[in-house]
């Protein structure tokens, strides 16, 4: 998209966005050499599908909890903090708890209410607007939006990975997009001839362009090879992963990603954990992937679209519901916390009397993580990259 | 070749070439979809009816024990059956499209199967999707869209997928004594997907009352869609204004048909079909139109196909739509000059690593869509780096697997893309070092991957 067009998709953001320098350059503290970005990664994985927070995270220290939830209670679940317990399904991650480097928020979710579509609710969680900002009209994910107001970007600053369209990082400003088992051999002539033939067409111009320059830095794949670990399989998210960690340890400061699999309507305690223990590999892959140095560096933030009815329904799982909780990883984390604040689970504590009711906005723990992990204003964050939001005070996320 | 003709091809079919005789324009491709279904009859795929006996057999099975090998291994057996049916349907399907001249009507069902999106989830559902297509898609292609969206809603691999039968009346029999519940999981996707559309309104009551509605609805292996009245919940149920009350599944027809008749549902068909054929931005003025159509005729489909083509809308000479990666190798295979019998006789690994593996990596596998929303459409969506880089890697690779010698390339490039072939194409089809690449620019080439 060129840069009128995204004035054009901004500007219906209204004055919000307006009011805001958000298209002036950020000077970044601590930033070197005029890399963009400094030292720092983020990794955003979305989470497709509408985790079910009150199982991942669970509230066994509410009263009300086992009564909601009478066949997914796991007794079994590690303490985190004499309030909650975790799932089994990611107690590989408890070393990480321990030792600062994991933690979530709980009762949070985007400004979507109501309806309780996937579809609707993913988009919103990527376009990061309120309810207020119709979706047909925004044009760019957040972390695009971000990128936005960065100079001295380069094409590898940010990837998106996989085979699906990450909207979260679609928008304006340049995004590499790659899958990495995909393969292109062409000899010079193929390529001429191949320019020649895109030359009128600026969708198959840009895509073959692109596809040529990550061809030539060698970002051939292997041949699959089916993994599986303890039933669950892991190589396609491994490949993410490892493919991620590659890029984030040299130039690339921000990869996203999805994670499919979250959509619990039957049958969830198979379900989930099978979906855990693949989030649970991506964690610990990408930890090992990136080196202790870089790892330090990093914040990894799983976000799902929405969170599940707060009772099981008639077929042991759950259906759609509204607040829900968030995972965060990382050497760059002050983690060893549940953070968010706890509504309850009392029949009035219940948003619509059936769901999690979400004490906060999803948007304001990722504007914290951006605002300390590179220094970006907080005026920018509220009126550009997440138009509208209230980041309210520093909960101290990072370290 | 008129443009109007090479358009009707590309936009509205399966590519070209196409035989002699084949419909060329709105009014011959109209008459030919009120025709036979002549594809089905060359290509048969089976439905669930003619699926029984394997499920009997199957349910005569299940539960009995499990040690016993005689048993394991005559479960083996069916189980086996089962797939080579699947796989069957899954070369017919492809076999349908390559050979039909009728090109129009193989749209519309993938177009049809996509709004209903259904995915098998278990060995012996793997023919629910394909079943889905035969015995609720085809047969109401051209009717009515309540009788489409009644029949799709009732079949098995609809109530499988969307997990209505694990759904309970908290109030029933049944949900009293076991303490079960709803799962609004389909009632959802009725309303937000299948009929309404998600920006229609209504409400999270809606969908609840749908869900108590729909209890009742069960799958018995051998014998189908049943309704068991100790799962269904007890009372009127209120949706979108209207009270539905009884048992059995008259309410729950009367519910959907209900539904289908609605403006909202009609917008969202209409559009639906215009973002599909036409445009990923579509005009406002030609949606309205189709939209007007069916609530003129009661959600008649013929109806909406008519608005459709006869539209001059409809025919803009600009392209505006990617082909998706099904349509891309149906395309391919026709340009080609591969015929349904070819693919048959493939072996099967063939079959399965040259298109259902590919087209996995291209992010559209086969009767596999990520969710009850289908594949995307648009075009951005699918010509990414690397969904460009797969096609041109296979527009390189695997034609030469499939025919020799290879074609010329500018023969082909006029064989299949008609007046479309630029100057720019052809040019660099007759530069090509080989055959090889020059199919294979071609075949990749925007023209051909436009519609």
């Amino acid at each position: 998209m060129d840069r009128r067009a995204f004035l054009r998709g901004v500007g219906v953001l209204g004055c919000s966005a307006a009011a805001h320098p958000f298209l002036s350059t950020v000077t970044l503290a601590g930033s070197d050499g005029g890399r963009p970005l400094g030292d720092h990664r983020l990794v955003v994985m979305i989470l497709r599908g509408a985790m079910d927070g009150l199982d991942v995270v669970q509230p066994q220290g509410d009263p009300d909890y086992a009564a909601l939830r009478p066949s997914l209670l796991n007794t079994q679940a590690a303490d985190l903090d004499g309030f909650y317990r975790l799932h089994p399904g990611l107690s590989g991650l408890m070393p990480l708890w321990a030792g600062g480097q994991l933690g979530f928020v709980h009762a949070t979710s985007t400004p979507y209410r109501d309806k309780r579509s996937h579809f609707v609710g993913q988009d919103m969680l990527e376009a990061g607007t309120g309810m207020d900002v119709p979706l047909s009209q925004v044009k760019d994910g957040w972390l695009n939006r971000l990128l936005q107001t960065q100079a001295g970007l380069t094409s590898e600053t940010a990837y998106s990975i996989g085979r699906d369209e990450m909207p979260l990082l679609e928008g304006g400003a340049e995004v590499r997009n790659w899958s990495p088992e995909t393969i292109l051999l062409l000899s010079p002539q193929a390529r001429l001839l191949f320019e020649r033939v895109y030359h009128d067409d600026p969708l198959f111009q840009a895509a073959a362009q692109e596809a040529m320059e990550l061809a030539d830095a060698g970002e051939i794949g292997m041949a699959p090879t089916p993994k599986i670990r303890g039933g669950v399989k892991i190589d396609d998210i491994e490949k993410l992963v490892d493919y991620a960690a590659g890029k984030l340890r040299q130039d690339t400061r921000i990869a996203a990603f999805s994670m499919t699999g979250w959509d619990t309507h039957r049958g969830q305690a198979a379900g989930l954990a099978k979906s855990l223990a693949r989030l649970q590999h991506a964690v610990l892959r990408l930890q090992s992937g990136l080196g202790a140095d870089v790892w330090g560096k990093t914040v990894l933030l799983a976000m799902t679209e929405f969170g599940r009815t707060a009772r099981e329904n008639g077929s042991a799982g759950t259906d759609h519901g509204t607040g829900g909780a968030m995972l965060l990883a990382g050497g760059a984390l002050r983690g060893g916390k549940v953070y968010g604040n706890w509504p309850g689970l009392r029949e009035a504590d219940l948003y619509q009397r059936r769901d999690l009711l979400p004490t906060t906005d999803v948007r304001a723990w990722a504007a914290h993580t951006l605002r300390r992990l590179y220094g970006i204003d907080r005026a920018v964050l509220e009126g550009a990259v997440f138009p509208g939001l209230d980041m309210g005070a520093d909960p101290g996320l990072l370290l | 070749m008129s443009p109007t003709r090479t358009l009707a091809a590309l936009r509205f079919g399966c590519g070209l070439p196409v035989a002699d005789g084949s419909p060329d324009g709105p009014d011959a491709m109209l008459a030919a979809l009120a025709g036979p279904d002549k594809m089905a009859e060359i290509w048969p795929i089976m439905g669930l009816a003619e699926s029984r006996p394997l499920f009997l057999a199957f349910r005569a099975i299940k539960g009995e024990g499990k040690q016993d090998p005689a048993l394991a291994a005559k479960r083996e057996a069916l189980l086996l059956q089962i797939g080579a049916q699947a796989q069957q349907a899954q070369r017919a399907t492809f076999a349908r499209a390559v050979d039909a001249r009728d090109g129009f009507r193989e749209r519309l069902v993938a177009f049809w199967a996509d709004h209903f999106s259904v995915v098998a989830a278990s060995a012996t559902a793997t023919i629910y999707p394909f079943a889905l297509v035969e015995d609720a898609i085809r047969p109401n292609l051209t009717g009515n869209f309540a009788t489409l969206l009644t029949d799709v809603t009732l079949h098995p691999a609809m109530l499988t997928y969307l997990d209505q039968i694990s759904s309970v009346g908290p109030n029933s029999q049944l949900g009293k004594k076991q303490h079960k519940g709803l799962n609004e999981n389909l009632a959802r996707e009725v309303i937000e997907l299948h009929s309404l559309g998600v920006g229609a309104g209504y409400s999270q009551q809606d969908v609840t009352e749908m869900a108590k509605l729909l209890t009742g609805l069960v799958v018995d292996p051998a014998d189908g869609t049943q309704f068991e009245a100790r799962r269904a919940e007890p009372g009127a149920k209120r949706i979108m204004g209207k009270t539905y009350d009884g048992d059995g599944l008259a309410p729950i027809k009367a519910a959907l048909a209900d539904l289908a008749l609605r403006p909202e549902t009609a917008a969202h068909i209409a559009r639906k079909l215009v973002v599909h054929f036409v445009a990923d931005a579509p005009d406002a003025a030609l949606v309205n139109r189709i939209a007007t159509a069916y609530s003129a005729s009661g959600g008649s489909l013929m109806a909406c196909y008519t608005a459709l083509l006869s539209d001059p809308a409809a025919w803009h000479p600009a392209p505006q739509k990617a082909r998706q990666p099904y349509d891309f190798l149906i395309a391919s295979l026709r340009a080609l000059g591969i015929t349904g019998q070819a693919l048959q006789d493939m072996p099967y690994k063939h079959f399965k690593a040259r298109f259902l593996d590919t087209m996995a990596t291209m992010g559209q596998p086969f009767k596999r869509p990520p969710g009850p929303n289908g594949f995307a459409e648009a075009a951005e969506e699918w010509i990414t780096p690397q969904g460009l880089a797969r096609r041109i890697t296979w527009a390189m690779q695997v034609p030469d697997r499939l025919v020799n010698p290879l074609p010329d390339p500018v023969e082909l490039a006029q064989r299949c893309l008609a007046d479309r072939a630029s100057e720019a194409l052809l040019w660099a089809a007759a530069k090509a070092e080989d055959r090889h690449q020059g199919v294979g620019l071609v075949l990749a080439s925007a023209e051909f991957n436009r519609r």
